[in-house]
C-alpha cells in the first residue's frame, strides 16, 4: 500500500517541468519530447494506479500521510476514491492529448516553447493535486497553483483579447477561492481538535446555521469554477481566447474541479445545508442548462458556441448533484467524465479547422463535408455524442441525470429537457453551416485532418463509444463511493 | 537589572555603535570606499553572530529595555533588513557618487536605532528611539541633496513626522499624568481603574497617530508615496520594510502592555483603520505609473493586512504579525531589488520600463513574478503563509467582516500586481537585452527568492523558529 503512487502522479509533472527548465531554450525538440514523455509517464502511472484501485470499496484508498505544518495540524494527505479517481484518469488523458495537440500548435510563437511546456506541466501538477488532496489546506494550495500557469497560458499564447481574458479568468477564480479559504478556516476553527483532514472532518457534526454560511463560502469558490449561471461570464472569454490545447484542458478538466469540489467537500461537510440549498442548486442548474443552450444557439463563433454548450452541459452535472439520489449522482459524475472527453474533442476539432482557415466564423464556412471528409466524420461523431445520441456516452450520463432529477422535481426535469433539444438544435445547426451546403470558394485549398490530429482524437472517440455501449466500465468504480456519500446525506434528507 | 549586568546582553548593539563611529572616522582617511562598505558589512555580520536568544525576558538597564522573544525576533529582522539594503546600495550609482562612506555609517546607526525601538519598554525610551529612527530616516531620504525630488521628500517627511511625533508626545504626557510613571506596565495597571478609561482611550488614539505615521496607516499615510518616490531607491526599499515593521513591534507592545485594559474599543478602531488602510492603498495603487509610488501604495495596503493581526490582539494575532512581517521583508526587498536593477539598466522609474522584461532578462522577470505573486498572496509562496495567518487570526477572533473585506482587497491587489506581470510577460520587449546584474544584487535576489519559496513550501521550519 505504501507505494507512493499518488505522490508520483502529482509530482512527476513537476519533475518534468524542472527538466524542461534546465534545457537550453534553443533545443525546442528536446523540450517538446520531454513534455510529451512526462505526460505519457503520468498517464502510465495513472493506469498502474488503476490496476491497484479497488473499485468495489467505498472510502479512501492508497492514502499517503505526512505531517506538513504541525503548527496548524496541516498534513500532506492524499488519497483517492471512486469520485476522484475518474477525474485523475481524465486529467491524465486530457493532459496527454493536449500535450500532443500542443506539439503542432505552439510552434507559432517561436522561442517561448520552454515557458509553455514548463507552465503546462506545472498546471498538470496543480490539477492532479487538486483531485487527490484530502487535506483542505493542501487542496487550497493546489487549487491556487492551477490559476497562475493558466493565466500565463491564456495570456501569452491566446487570441487577440488574451490579456483581458486571462486577467478576468484569474480574478474571478481568485475571488471565489479566497472566500473558499475563509470557509476552510472557519471549518478548521469549528472542528475540535482543529484539523484540515477530510477523513476526520467528515465525522464531526456541525451547527446548521454555521453549515449554511460556510456552504455559501465554498459555493462561491466552486460555482465560479464550474461555472454556475450568474458567475459564468469569464468562461466564454477564457475559452475563446485560449489556445486550442489550453481550451481543451479548461473544458476537460478545470471545470470539473468545481463540481468535484461539491461532491468531495461541500456535500460531506455540510449535509444539512446541502439539502437546504437543494432547490436553489436545482434552479441554478436548470437556468444554466437552458440559458447556455439558447446562447450557444445564437453564436456565430464556433469556439464560443462550444464554450456556451459547456455551460449548458455542466448544468446537467449540477442538476444531478442537486437531485441528491443515486441516479442523479451517478449521472453527474459520469457526465463530468463524458463532458471532458466530448467537449475536449470538440475544442480540438475547432482548433483543427482554425489552424487551416484562420477563422472561426460559422457563417463563413459551408460544404466542408465534401472537402474534408475525415474531419466531417469526426466532427459529426463528437457533435452527436454531445447532443446525447443513444449509443454514445453523453446519452447515458444525461439520461441518468434526468432520471435522478425526475425523482426530485418533475418541473425542473421537464425544463432541463429543453436543454437537450437546444443541444440538438445548435449542434446540428453548426454541422449544417460548416459541413453542408455550398462550398465557399475561399476554402478550396483546405486539407483534410491529418494523422497527427486523428491520433489526439481517437482515444477520446474510443472512450465515448465504449462508455456509450457499456457505461458500467466506469460506473462500477464510482457507485460504491457515491452510495457512501448518499448515506451521509441520507441522514440529512429526512 | 543594573547597567553592568545588562551590558553582556547588549553586545550586538554595542558592536553596531562602535562600528558606526569607526566607519565615520575611517571614512575621512580612506579613499577606496569599498573598504568602508566592507567594514560596514563586517560589523553587521559580527553583530549578527553575537545575537543570542534570551532564555527568559530580560529587563535590561533598569527595565528601560525589555529583551524578550518578541524583541529578539526584531533584532534579527532589523539586522537582516539593513544587511540586504546595504547590498542593494552597493552598486547603486547615485549613492556611489556622493558621500558613500557616510551612507554606510548612517545605516549602522539605523540598525542600532531599530533594535532600540524593538526593545524599548518605557515611554521615555520609546520616544527617544522612535525619534532617533525618524531622524535617521529623514537624513537618508534626503541623502542625495542635489536632487530636487529628494529634497522635497525629506522636507515633507520631516514636517509630517514632527507633527505626528508631537501628538504622540502629548499622548505620552496624558499617560504619564494619569499613572505618574513612564513604565508601560505601571501605566497599563493604572488604566484598569474605570475613571481612567476615557483618558486612556484618548492617549491610545494619540499613540496611534504617532506610530500610525511610522507604519503608514491610513489616514496618516500621505507622506509615503512622495517620500518613497523621492528617496534613493535602496532607501525606499528599506523604509518600506524596516521602520514599518518596528513601528508594528512597538505599537503591539504598547497596545498589549499599556492599553490592554481598554478591551474591545481599540480592536474596533484598529479594525476600521485596517480596512481603511488596505482599501485606500489598494485602490490608489491601481492607477500608479511610477514603480516606486506603486510599491509605496502596495506597502500601505500590506500594512492594512498586518493591522488585522494587531486588531485582534490575540496570541495568533501576534504570531500573524511576526510571520507576515518576515514574509513581507523578503518579498518586498526582493521586489525592490528587481526594481533597482531595472532602474539602473534602463534609467527609468516608470512601470513601462518593465515591458517585455521576460525577453530582455528572463531570470529577473521570473524572479519578479515570484515576488509579485508572493505579495499578492498566492500559494505556495511566503506571502500566502502571511496572509493565511492574518485571515486565520481574524476568523479565530470572529472578525468576519474584516476577513471578508481583506479577501475582497486581495483580489484588487492581485489585479494591480498582475499589471506588472502582464507588462513583463505579455507585452513585447522594447529595448535591448540586459547585461549581467551586479554581484551584490544577484546575491540579494537569490537569497530573497530562496526564502520566499522555502517559507511558502516548508513554513513549519520558519514557524518553529519564530514562535518558539
Amino acid at each position: 500500500m505504501s507505494s507512493h503512487i499518488l505522490s508520483w502522479i502529482i509530482f512527476a509533472p513537476l519533475i518534468g517541468a524542472a527538466a524542461v527548465l534546465l534545457m537550453p531554450k534553443s533545443k525546442t525538440s528536446w523540450i517538446r519530447w520531454c513534455a510529451l514523455l512526462t505526460t505519457l509517464i503520468v498517464f502510465g502511472l495513472t493506469c498502474y494506479a488503476l490496476s491497484m484501485f479497488q473499485g468495489s470499496r467505498a472510502g479512501f484508498q492508497m492514502l499517503e500521510k505526512a505531517a506538513w505544518i504541525p503548527q496548524f495540524n496541516v498534513q500532506y494527505l492524499v488519497g483517492t476514491d471512486g469520485i476522484s479517481f475518474p477525474m485523475v484518469f481524465l486529467t491524465a488523458l486530457i493532459s496527454l492529448l493536449a500535450c500532443m495537440g500542443s506539439l503542432a500548435h505552439i510552434r507559432v510563437k517561436e522561442g517561448r516553447e520552454k515557458e509553455y511546456y514548463f507552465l503546462f506541466l506545472l498546471l498538470e501538477t496543480g490539477m492532479m493535486g487538486t483531485f487527490l488532496a484530502l487535506d483542505l489546506f493542501l487542496f487550497y494550495i493546489f487549487w491556487e497553483v492551477v490559476l497562475v500557469p493558466m493565466y500565463f497560458l491564456i495570456g501569452i499564447w491566446g487570441g487577440p483579447r488574451r490579456e483581458y481574458a486571462a486577467i478576468k479568468f484569474f480574478l474571478y477564480t481568485l475571488a471565489g477561492s479566497l472566500f473558499m479559504l475563509l470557509g476552510i478556516l472557519a471549518v478548521y476553527f469549528a472542528a475540535s481538535p482543529h484539523t484540515f483532514s477530510m477523513i476526520d472532518l467528515v465525522k464531526m457534526p456541525r451547527d446548521f446555521f454555521f453549515q449554511k454560511i460556510v456552504f455559501l463560502a465554498f459555493f462561491l469558490g466552486f460555482a465560479i469554477k464550474v461555472p454556475i449561471f450568474p458567475f459564468h461570464t469569464w468562461l466564454p472569454d477564457a475559452h475563446v481566447e485560449a489556445p486550442t490545447p489550453i481550451s481543451v484542458i479548461l473544458a476537460g478538466v478545470l471545470l470539473k474541479m468545481g463540481t468535484y469540489g461539491f461532491l468531495r467537500f461541500s456535500y460531506p461537510l455540510f449535509p444539512e445545508a446541502a439539502v437546504w440549498f437543494q432547490p436553489a442548486m436545482g434552479v441554478l442548474a436548470v437556468i444554466g442548462i437552458v440559458y447556455g443552450g439558447f446562447v450557444a444557439l445564437a453564436q456565430t463563433d464556433f469556439k464560443k458556441m462550444v464554450a456556451y454548450s459547456s455551460v449548458s452541459h455542466m448544468g446537467f452535472v449540477l442538476l444531478g448533484l442537486a437531485a441528491m439520489n443515486a441516479n442523479g449522482f451517478r449521472g453527474a459524475l459520469l457526465q463530468m467524465f463524458n463532458h471532458g472527453t466530448i467537449t475536449g474533442g470538440l475544442f480540438l476539432l475547432v482548433g483543427v479547422l482554425y489552424d487551416r482557415a484562420h477563422t472561426r466564423d460559422l457563417n463563413d464556412f459551408g460544404g466542408l463535408g465534401a472537402k474534408m471528409p475525415g474531419y466531417a466524420g469526426i466532427l459529426t461523431f463528437f457533435s452527436l455524442a454531445s447532443l446525447g445520441l443513444p449509443g454514445l456516452s453523453g446519452f447515458i450520463s444525461e439520461f441518468l441525470t434526468l432520471l435522478g432529477s425526475y425523482q426530485y422535481s418533475k418541473v425542473m426535469t421537464a425544463t432541463a429537457t429543453i436543454g437537450i433539444i437546444l443541444a440538438a438544435a445548435y449542434l446540428l445547426y453548426m454541422i449544417q453551416r460548416v459541413l453542408l451546403g455550398q462550398l465557399n470558394p475561399k476554402w478550396t485549398g483546405l486539407t483534410d485532418i491529418n494523422w497527427q490530429e486523428v491520433i489526439t482524437l481517437a482515444p477520446l472517440m474510443v472512450f465515448i463509444l465504449a462508455l456509450g455501449i457499456y457505461p458500467n466500465l466506469i460506473l462500477d468504480y464510482m457507485i460504491p463511493t457515491l452510495d457512501g456519500l448518499l448515506k451521509i446525506l441520507g441522514g440529512a434528507v429526512r | 537589572m543594573n547597567t553592568v549586568e545588562s551590558l553582556k546582553y547588549f553586545i550586538p548593539e554595542l558592536i553596531l555603535l562602535v562600528g558606526a563611529f569607526f566607519v565615520f572616522t575611517i571614512d575621512f582617511f580612506v579613499k577606496n570606499k569599498r573598504i568602508v562598505s566592507g567594514l560596514t558589512l563586517l560589523t553587521l555580520t559580527l553583530s549578527l553572530c553575537f545575537v543570542k536568544q534570551p532564555e527568559t525576558a530580560l529587563p535590561l538597564f533598569y527595565d528601560f529595555f525589555h529583551l524578550d522573544n518578541f524583541a529578539h525576533f526584531f533584532r534579527y529582522f532589523a539586522l537582516i533588513a539593513v544587511f540586504i539594503t546595504l547590498l542593494l546600495s552597493y552598486s547603486y550609482t547615485p549613492i556611489r557618487n556622493q558621500y558613500e562612506g557616510e551612507f554606510y555609517g548612517l545605516f549602522l546607526f539605523m540598525a542600532f536605532a531599530l533594535i532600540l525601538v524593538a526593545t524599548a519598554n518605557n515611554l521615555l525610551m520609546i520616544f527617544l528611539s522612535v525619534e532617533f529612527l525618524s531622524l535617521l530616516s529623514y537624513l537618508l531620504v534626503g541623502f542625495l541633496k542635489n536632487d530636487r525630488k529628494a529634497k522635497e521628500a525629506a522636507i515633507k517627511y520631516l514636517l509630517f513626522g514632527s507633527v505626528c511625533s508631537a501628538i504622540m508626545l502629548y499622548g505620552m504626557s496624558l499617560a504619564y499624568g494619569a499613572s505618574g510613571s513612564l513604565e508601560l506596565s505601571t501605566i497599563g495597571n493604572t488604566f484598569f481603574f474605570a475613571p481612567f478609561k476615557p483618558l486612556a482611550l484618548v492617549a491610545m488614539l494619540f499613540f496611534l497617530v504617532g506610530l500610525g505615521f511610522k507604519i503608514s496607516m491610513a489616514p496618516f499615510h500621505m507622506w509615503a508615496p512622495d517620500v518613497y518616490e523621492g528617496a534613493p531607491t535602496p532607501v525606499t526599499a528599506f523604509l518600506s520594510v524596516a521602520p514599518k515593521a518596528l513601528g508594528f513591534a512597538i505599537l503591539f507592545r504598547i497596545m498589549a502592555v499599556g492599553f490592554l485594559s481598554l478591551g474591545r474599543p481599540p480592536s474596533l478602531i484598529l479594525t476600521a483603520l485596517s480596512m481603511l488602510t488596505m482599501t485606500l492603498g489598494n485602490i490608489t495603487a491601481i492607477s500608479q505609473n511610477n514603480m516606486k509610488r506603486f510599491l509605496a501604495y502596495s506597502s500601505i495596503a500590506q500594512a492594512g493586512y498586518i493591522l488585522m493581526g494587531l486588531a485582534v490582539l490575540s496570541k495568533l494575532g501576534k504570531e500573524s504579525i511576526l510571520i507576515y512581517l518576515l514574509a513581507y521583508l523578503f518579498t518586498n526587498l526582493g521586489a525592490f531589488a528587481v526594481a533597482i536593477l531595472v532602474e539602473e539598466k534602463t534609467g527609468n522609474e516608470d512601470l513601462a520600463a518593465f515591458s517585455g522584461l521576460s525577453q530582455r532578462s528572463p531570470v529577473t522577470a521570473a524572479m519578479m513574478a515570484v515576488f509579485l505573486l508572493s505579495l499578492a498572496g498566492i500559494p505556495p509562496l511566503a506571502g500566502f503563509i502571511g496572509k493565511y495567518y492574518v485571515f486565520a487570526a481574524a476568523l479565530q477572533a470572529k472578525f468576519i467582516m474584516l476577513a471578508v473585506i481583506a479577501a475582497i482587497n486581495s483580489v484588487v491587489a492581485a489585479y494591480y500586481y498582475f499589471r506588472i506581470v502582464r507588462l513583463m510577460y505579455l507585452t513585447p520587449a522594447s529595448g535591448p537585452v540586459f547585461s549581467a546584474a551586479p554581484k551584490s544584487i544577484t546575491v540579494v535576489l537569490c537569497l530573497t527568492l530562496v526564502v520566499v519559496l522555502a517559507m511558502g513550501i516548508f513554513p513549519s521550519f520558519f514557524l518553529d523558529r519564530i514562535l518558539s
